[in-house]
């Protein structure tokens, strides 16, 4: 046992957070603001409200997603209306994995 | 350290070509990718063929590893390479590989170098000389809870990896050890985000964040779908037929009574509100009805269900013809 184990870290519900501006979601995710914006154009994570850029607000969850994006298009070479695809596809795919285990006996 | 196959490990012959090790690489990527993988340890395997192919692609480097490697199996513990391997190739010096090397094996790194050429990175400027600063990565993590855990809170000890630089200049992999507070009413698929709490920047820049994502525990009688809890509960077909009151082990861990409403067909959800997970908004609770049949071996199971079937007009395939 040593000293720096003892103390706790607590941290925040990410999807519970206040909205993102565009300028702290390229900071947290360490993309480009071009990058972010190709992302959008190809309806990966959407702006919550504002009509121009610099109004653009985001839900947090918006960085989880952009930054899985962002890891599919690099380690997988991908570009990003397949990327945007493969993401749309494995959504559907955890909403039928969670339908699904509801039927699943558990004996 | 261990010597490792990576032609085991992308699936190829020895003498395979280039183009079968690039096509086996890239569908072993995307099987293994942690962020389409549901296997518990995709993130090893991504790596582990990450680097099999860092080396094999490259002709020059796959020259060196065939040549050291054809006397050793894989797994071989104590394996250490000739004095002089690396003869006719320049690796030793790190900074050859553009892969981030402290991913990879020590084995990989001992043959190919890697972390040194990160530290001239490290030392070239601090903060506040002008010299390049940049923030710490974000380190993405997951951690698996009970559903209890949600209820109350918990708190969670994580082992972490990190690389620091050490007072050589070199990027060495620390561990550390975290206690995390989980906090009450946290959801499936959602996010615990750790400030400063991710790897450290370089040149003073201030640490990442720590990415927490969490994942329930299959749980012996529940099943989620984001706040919401399932359960299902078996109902007699007289239950069911009639209506019935029946008690029903609620996910705080309490007990609540139940009326099951007359007529209520198989699957029936029951929805009781708010009684979900809990937090800012919360989670409702839905009993499916399972109508359960008695079994027939019972005499009296047997002639009720016959005089059901001599006395009671009701086809319920009517609807097919």
């Amino acid at each position: 046992m040593n000293a720096k184990k003892v103390n706790i870290v607590s941290g925040y519900i990410l999807e519970e957070e206040s909205a993102l501006t565009l300028a702290e979601l390229c900071w947290t995710c360490q993309a480009p603001a071009e990058t972010m914006i190709r992302l959008i154009d190809h309806g990966v994570i959407m702006p919550l409200e504002g009509n121009n850029s610099r109004q653009w607000r985001f839900h947090r969850s918006s960085l989880v997603r952009a930054d899985k994006a962002l890891r599919l298009k690099r380690d997988l070479g991908v570009n990003l209306a397949g990327t945007a695809l493969a993401l749309e596809l494995l959504d559907e795919i955890d909403d039928l994995r969670k339908q699904l285990n509801h039927y699943i006996d558990r004996e | 350290m261990d010597y490792k196959d990576y032609y085991k490990i992308l699936g190829v012959e020895k003498g395979a070509t280039q183009d079968e090790i690039k096509r086996s690489y890239r569908k072993l990527a995307r099987k293994f990718h942690p962020d389409v993988s549901k296997e518990e340890d995709a993130e090893v395997k991504f790596k582990e063929v990450g680097e099999a192919y860092e080396v094999l692609k490259d002709p020059e480097k796959r020259e060196a590893y065939d040549q050291l490697g054809s006397n050793w199996k894989a797994g071989q513990e104590g394996f250490q390479p000739p004095p002089d391997w690396e003869q006719n190739f320049d690796f030793g010096g790190g900074g050859y590989t553009q892969g981030n090397a402290q991913d990879y094996s020590s084995f990989f790194e001992d043959l190919f170098g890697g972390g040194r050429a990160g530290g001239q990175y490290y030392q070239s400027g601090s903060a506040g000389q002008g010299g390049f600063q940049s923030r710490g990565e974000n380190v993405r993590a997951k951690v698996m809870i009970d559903l209890e855990d949600s209820f109350n809170g918990t708190t969670q000890s994580l082992n972490l990896q990190s690389p620091e630089v050490n007072e050589q200049g070199q990027v060495v992999n620390k561990q550390r050890t975290l206690n995390v507070k989980i906090p009450k009413g946290v959801k499936e698929g959602q996010t615990i985000r750790l400030a400063k709490q991710g790897n450290p920047g370089m040149g003073g820049g201030e640490r990442g964040d720590l990415l927490l994502e969490i994942g329930f525990k299959p749980h012996k009688l529940y099943t989620f779908d984001g706040k919401d809890i399932y359960l299902n509960v078996p109902v007699a077909p007289w239950e069911a037929t009639l209506g019935a009151k029946i008690d029903v082990p609620t996910p705080d861990g309490k007990k609540v009574g139940m009326k099951v409403p007359a007529d209520s067909q198989q699957g029936r959800k029951l929805r009781l509100k708010g009684k979900g997970l809990p937090g800012k908004n919360m989670g409702d609770f839905y009993v499916v009805l399972q109508v359960t049949l008695p079994p027939s071996s019972d005499p009296k199971v047997k002639a009720y269900n016959e005089k059901m079937r001599d006395e009671i007009d009701f086809n319920p395939r009517s609807y097919l013809f």
